[in-house]
């Protein structure tokens, strides 16, 4: 297998390194309570937001989840607007009005983010209709997690993208819990890329927690949708760290077992990363406590930024309610 | 009678029920008290929801019912919120009774289908031949930024479906009585709780007692204003009236109970005694319940009322996240009783 450059490997692990430090920084200072928003800790799953941004052009689209913390900031949203969101402030990416499951950042491509399991993958679909019928040469991903594919929106908007071959690309981050809900206890089969399959789109599983794997996966799936073949599947298989909800863990609640998270943790997608750069000669650790240390110095600046930022008054409640006439868009 | 009292606060539990050595208990134990009385008294009921075998148990509602029923009984299912109401209503057609439970109300419009196009109709369709009692728990909730998509109250607008029936109960006595008669009662029945309600506490016998539907209850009586207040608002009118009266205006606090079916009867008498409505309602005003409640009133009692009615509910915009615009968001107490003077000055 060839290898991939430098330069992308540095990506991908930088890209991995920011969405850790944001999300570290939320579960620091989220006991203090001024950061009035749920959060969806994206922790563990670094590997799959990295590794399929980083096949994204800034123009391609991306609809996500409760959890988009990582796909904003791997597809290159604006760290200051999101974590202004998180406080609610109106230098928020949404001015206070969506809180942490509504990001949305247009500029960078991240179209928004549902908090109704299952809604973003029709969104990406409609994204990818768009984009075909504006004859865009760009794709659009549906990012969403296994519990999502419980839905029956999941076959309805698989048969429609592939009857009109659509650019987009389905990934379903299967991290084996929906809430507390293990897959096992949901699905009567185990592939959810074989549903795809049903519909005659090109699907793969792939390790989750293997930036290069997820990056190869996705690169192959991006150039097969831009080749103008319609759509693809991915399933990736991952694992999340924290509490469906919150900063804490859960297992101490009986919501899973603790020796499969612990498992887990020791397939930490950075550290599995970093050693590998390690061993290629990629980077020393030097350079590593360097990259570290960058992610850190933005979410400082983020932070600064968002408690910089007032917060709206009643006066702005009911504004935005409607897009006025002439207005743009 | 303890089981109309609605207790505002710590003072008014002692006074009023403990002296006289009622149970007290909280709406969440209310809750679940009433699953596992249904449960052992008839083996056709079963519980089916996200997370109903959680180690939380839905807030609490459903907690330890797993254990006690197994898996057969307290089912978890996938995140196919259509498809299961209608397996869930498919079994009711067949002599089952389930209780199909939803974290949040927020997730009933995804099995709209299955509620409005079959459950509610299924009864008429069939010339009275299939009954449908299917039971859906939804839950309402509010507050720490849950936003547009986690924090609606959904119960007005499924009023206007023929064929369903809609519960808003407001204390622990209620929501106990409610859930069993809903159960029983043959019909399909959106039953709403607010999780605010949950921790509140109040007298609720322990045998098994059902509260009629359509049987609305005077909360507080009084003389120069009526307030229709639904769910969680009742006690934000309750709290408004006792203001009041330190001001001097004498309100009737009415809590309708269930709002399909409506007691319209009962809301009139007290408008013809009162002369002035003031409707208090958690969901939204615009096309709300209040809306119905209050051309309801005009149509009984309108040559009684000495101002024009008045309604309380949430603006015409979606659920905002940050903390200072959902206080914007939501009313409460204090614009009741403005509102209230308005109407009687
Ligand atoms: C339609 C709908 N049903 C239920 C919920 C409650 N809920 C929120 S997140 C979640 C689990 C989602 O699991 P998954 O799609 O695997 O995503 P993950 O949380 O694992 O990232 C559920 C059931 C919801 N938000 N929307």
């Amino acid at each position: 297998m060839e290898q991939l450059s430098t330069q992308t490997q540095i990506d991908l692990l930088a890209a991995m390194l920011a969405i850790r430090a944001f999300e570290n920084r939320i579960s620091s200072v989220y006991p203090q309570q001024e950061m009035k928003t749920p959060v969806h800790l994206y922790t563990g799953q670094e590997a799959c937001a990295a590794g399929v941004c980083a096949n994204l052009e800034r123009e391609d689209m991306i609809f996500s989840t409760h959890r988009n913390h990582g796909h904003y900031i791997a597809k290159g949203a604006d760290l200051n607007a999101i974590a202004a969101e998180l406080y609610g402030r109106t230098g928020g990416c949404t001015k206070g009005k969506g809180g942490s499951m509504h990001f949305v950042d247009t500029a960078s491509g991240c179209m928004g983010t549902t908090a109704i399991v299952g809604g973003s993958i029709p969104l990406g679909a409609g994204a990818a209709l768009a984009l075909k019928m504006r004859k865009s040469s760009n794709i659009s991903v549906s990012f969403f997690g296994d519990g999502a594919a419980d839905e029956g929106v999941l076959q309805e908007t698989l048969n429609f993208a592939a009857l009109k071959k659509l650019p987009v690309l389905f990934v379903c981050e299967n991290n084996f819990y929906a809430t507390n809900s293990c897959v096992r206890a949901r699905h009567a089969h185990g592939s959810i890329a074989a549903r795809a399959q049903a519909f005659g789109i090109p699907a793969e599983t792939a390790d989750g927690n293997d930036a290069e794997t997820v990056y190869r996966a996705a690169r192959k799936a991006a150039a097969h949708i831009r080749a103008g073949n319609g759509p693809y599947f991915l399933e990736l298989l991952t694992y999340r760290w924290k509490g469906h909800v919150g900063p804490d863990c859960d297992y101490e609640k009986g919501c899973r077992p603790k020796a499969e998270l612990d498992e887990w943790m020791k397939r930490c997608p950075i550290e599995l990363y970093a050693a590998r750069l390690a061993a290629r000669g990629v980077i020393s650790q030097a350079g590593l406590d360097e990259m570290k240390k960058a992610a850190e110095a933005r979410v400082d600046r983020a932070w600064s930024y968002a408690l910089a930022s007032p917060a709206p008054g009643p006066e702005d409640l009911l504004t935005d309610v409607y897009r006025a006439a002439g207005e743009s868009a | 009678m303890p089981w109309t009292k609605v207790l505002i606060d710590d003072e008014d539990l002692k006074t009023a029920l403990r002296k006289d050595g009622l149970r007290v208990t909280t709406y969440v134990n209310a809750l679940n008290e009433a699953h596992r009385q249904l449960l052992d008294a008839d083996p056709a009921v079963y519980v089916i929801g996200e997370g109903v075998d959680d180690p939380g148990g839905v807030f609490g509602s459903t907690r330890g019912l797993l254990a006690a029923y197994g898996p057969d009984r307290i089912m978890d299912i996938p995140i196919a919120e259509n498809g299961l109401t209608g397996i869930a209503l498919g079994s009711a057609l067949c002599g089952m009774k389930p209780i199909f439970v939803h974290m949040r109300q927020d997730f009933l419009p995804m099995c709209m289908d299955q509620i409005v196009n079959h459950a509610a109709k299924w009864h008429y369709m069939t010339g009275g031949k299939c009954s449908a009692p299917l039971v859906i728990r939804a839950l309402a909730g509010r507050g720490w930024g849950s936003a547009a998509q986690h924090s609606q109250t959904l119960h007005g607008i499924f009023t206007a479906f023929a064929g369903l029936k809609v519960a808003v109960p407001a204390t622990p006595y209620d929501a106990k009585g409610l859930l069993i008669a809903a159960v029983r009662d043959g019909n399909p029945v959106l039953f709403c709780e607010h999780r605010w309600l949950y921790g509140f506490e109040g007298y609720a016998p322990d045998g098994m007692y059902e509260v009629p539907f359509g049987k609305a209850v005077v909360r507080k009586p009084g003389t120069q204003v009526t307030i229709v207040a639904v769910s969680l608002m009742v006690y934000e009118a309750m709290k408004a009236a006792r203001e009041l009266e330190r001001l001097g205006v004498s309100a009737e606090v009415v809590d309708p109970r269930t709002i399909k079916p409506l007691d319209r009867a009962a809301i009139a008498e007290s408008v013809r005694k009162t002369g002035r409505l003031l409707v208090a309602d958690t969901g939204g005003v615009h096309s709300g319940i209040s809306a119905e409640i209050t051309a309801g009133a005009c149509e009984d009692a309108f040559s009684f009322m000495k101002a024009p009615p008045a309604r309380i509910g949430l603006p015409d915009c979606p659920t905002p996240a940050g903390a200072e615009l959902e206080k914007a968001f939501y009313p409460g107490a204090a614009d009741i009783v403005a509102c209230a003077l308005r109407l009687v000055r």
